[in-house]
C-alpha cells in the first residue's frame, strides 16, 4: 500500500474508512431516493421527469467513462473510444436490440484500435 | 392445479425467478467490469478484504473506482466523502423512480430502504425494463432475487479475480473497463419507456462532458437536472407512442 493511501487510512483504518468514505456517501442518496419518493405515482408526470433526470445523470456517467477514462483505456485515442461506442450502439439498434452484438462490435473496435494504432 | 394465473405464486417463487436472470448478458457484462475493478484495487495496493468490503458495502462501480483513485492520491477523509458523494448523486432520482415501481401499499419503508442498497445501474435498468409488465406483488421479490444474487455473485467474482488473476494485460484491462459504458448505453436505450427517456439519454451524453469542462465539481448533477428537464419538455411535445 502506498504512502498516500496510508495517509487517508491513518485516522480510521482501512475498513472504517471504506464504510465512512465510500459506503455512507453512496447510500445517503439511495435513502433520500426512498424518502423523497413519498407518494410518487408511477403514472404521474413528476415520475416521468424524475426518471428523465436519472437517465440523463447515468448518460452523463457513460459519456465521462468514454471521454475521460482512467487507467489503460485512457491510453487509447479518444476517437477510437467514441467510434467504438457509436459502432456498438449502432449495431445494437440496427440488429433489433441485440445486446451481445452491440457489446461484441464495440469491443472489437477497441481491440482493433489497440492492435493497430498504439 | 397449475394455471397461467400468476396471482397465487408465492414471493419465494418470484425471488427464484428473479435470481434465474443471473445467467444473462447484463450479469456477465457486469462481472467483466467487476473483474476490471478487482485488478484496479489490487494494483492500488488494496487487500482482498478491502476490495470485497468496497464491492459489498458500496455496490456502485463508479463510486468504488472513484474511491480507489482518490484514496491513492492521499486525499483527506472529507475530500474522499465529497468526491464519492458527488459521483453517487444519480442514485437519488434512480431510487425515486424505482420506488413507485416496486412497492405495494403494504410495503414497509424499512424494506425499501434496505432494498435500495442493491439498486445500481444494472439492476435499475433490469427493474425498469421488466417490472412494469409484472403483477405488483411480484415486483419486489423478483427484484430482490435478481439484485441480491447479482451483488453476492459479483462480490465472489471480485474475490476470485483478485486471487486468481495476477496483473491483467493492459489491452484486456482496457476492454474490461470499456464494458461498463458500452453496456450502460444500450441498456438505457432498452429501458426507455417514454420519449423523455431517450431524449434524456442523448442530452446526458452531450451535457455530461460539457459540464465536466464548465463546472467539474457539479457536472453530473447539472447534466442530470438540465438534460432531464429538457428531455421531459421535449417528450411532452411528441404525441405518438414509443416504439
Amino acid at each position: 500500500m502506498s504512502a498516500e493511501t496510508m495517509r487517508t487510512f491513518a485516522e480510521l483504518g482501512p475498513y472504517l474508512t471504506i464504510l465512512v468514505g465510500a459506503a455512507l456517501p453512496t447510500h445517503i442518496w439511495r435513502w433520500l431516493g426512498v424518502l423523497f419518493a413519498g407518494k410518487l405515482d408511477e403514472q404521474s408526470e413528476l415520475f416521468t421527469w424524475v426518471k428523465a433526470v436519472a437517465t440523463a445523470l447515468v448518460a452523463g456517467v457513460i459519456a465521462k467513462l468514454i471521454l475521460f477514462p482512467t487507467g489503460p483505456l485512457a491510453t487509447l485515442d479518444v476517437t477510437i473510444r467514441a467510434l467504438a461506442a457509436a459502432a456498438g450502439f449502432g449495431a445494437y439498434v440496427a440488429s433489433g436490440r441485440r445486446l451481445a452484438l452491440g457489446v461484441l462490435v464495440g469491443e472489437l473496435v477497441i481491440l482493433g484500435g489497440w492492435l493497430m494504432l498504439r | 392445479m397449475e394455471t397461467s394465473d400468476t396471482a397465487n405464486v408465492p414471493a419465494r417463487a418470484w425471488f427464484l425467478r428473479g435470481a434465474s436472470h443471473l445467467f444473462s448478458l447484463p450479469a456477465f457484462v457486469l462481472i467483466g467490469a467487476q473483474i476490471g475493478f478487482a485488478a484496479l484495487a489490487r494494483e492500488a495496493g488494496f487487500s482482498l478484504g478491502q476490495a470485497l468490503l468496497l464491492t459489498l458495502a458500496v455496490w456502485a462501480l463508479p463510486s468504488q473506482v472513484v474511491f480507489v483513485g482518490i484514496v491513492g492520491s492521499g486525499a483527506s477523509l472529507p475530500a474522499v466523502m465529497l468526491a464519492v458523494g458527488l459521483s453517487a448523486v444519480r442514485f437519488m432520482p434512480m431510487v425515486m423512480s424505482w420506488t413507485p415501481v416496486v412497492r405495494t401499499p403494504q410495503t414497509p419503508r424499512w424494506l425499501l430502504l434496505f432494498m435500495s442498497w442493491f439498486v445500481a445501474v444494472t439492476a435499475w435498468v433490469f427493474a425498469m425494463a421488466h417490472l412494469p409488465d409484472m403483477p405488483r406483488k411480484a415486483r419486489l421479490p423478483f427484484f430482490a432475487g435478481f439484485a441480491i444474487c447479482l451483488t453476492v455473485m459479483n462480490a465472489a467474482v471480485v474475490g476470485l479475480a483478485y486471487l486468481v488473476i495476477g496483473a491483467v494485460p493492459p489491452m484486456i484491462a482496457a476492454m474490461l473497463v470499456f464494458l461498463t459504458p458500452i453496456y450502460f448505453l444500450m441498456a438505457l436505450w432498452g429501458a426507455a419507456r417514454a420519449h423523455a427517456d431517450r431524449f434524456a439519454l442523448g442530452l446526458g451524453l452531450v451535457l455530461g462532458p460539457v459540464f465536466t469542462i464548465l463546472a467539474p465539481q457539479i457536472d453530473l448533477l447539472a447534466a442530470g437536472l438540465i438534460g432531464g428537464t429538457l428531455a421531459y419538455g421535449l417528450g411532452r411535445l411528441v404525441r405518438k407512442p414509443l416504439r
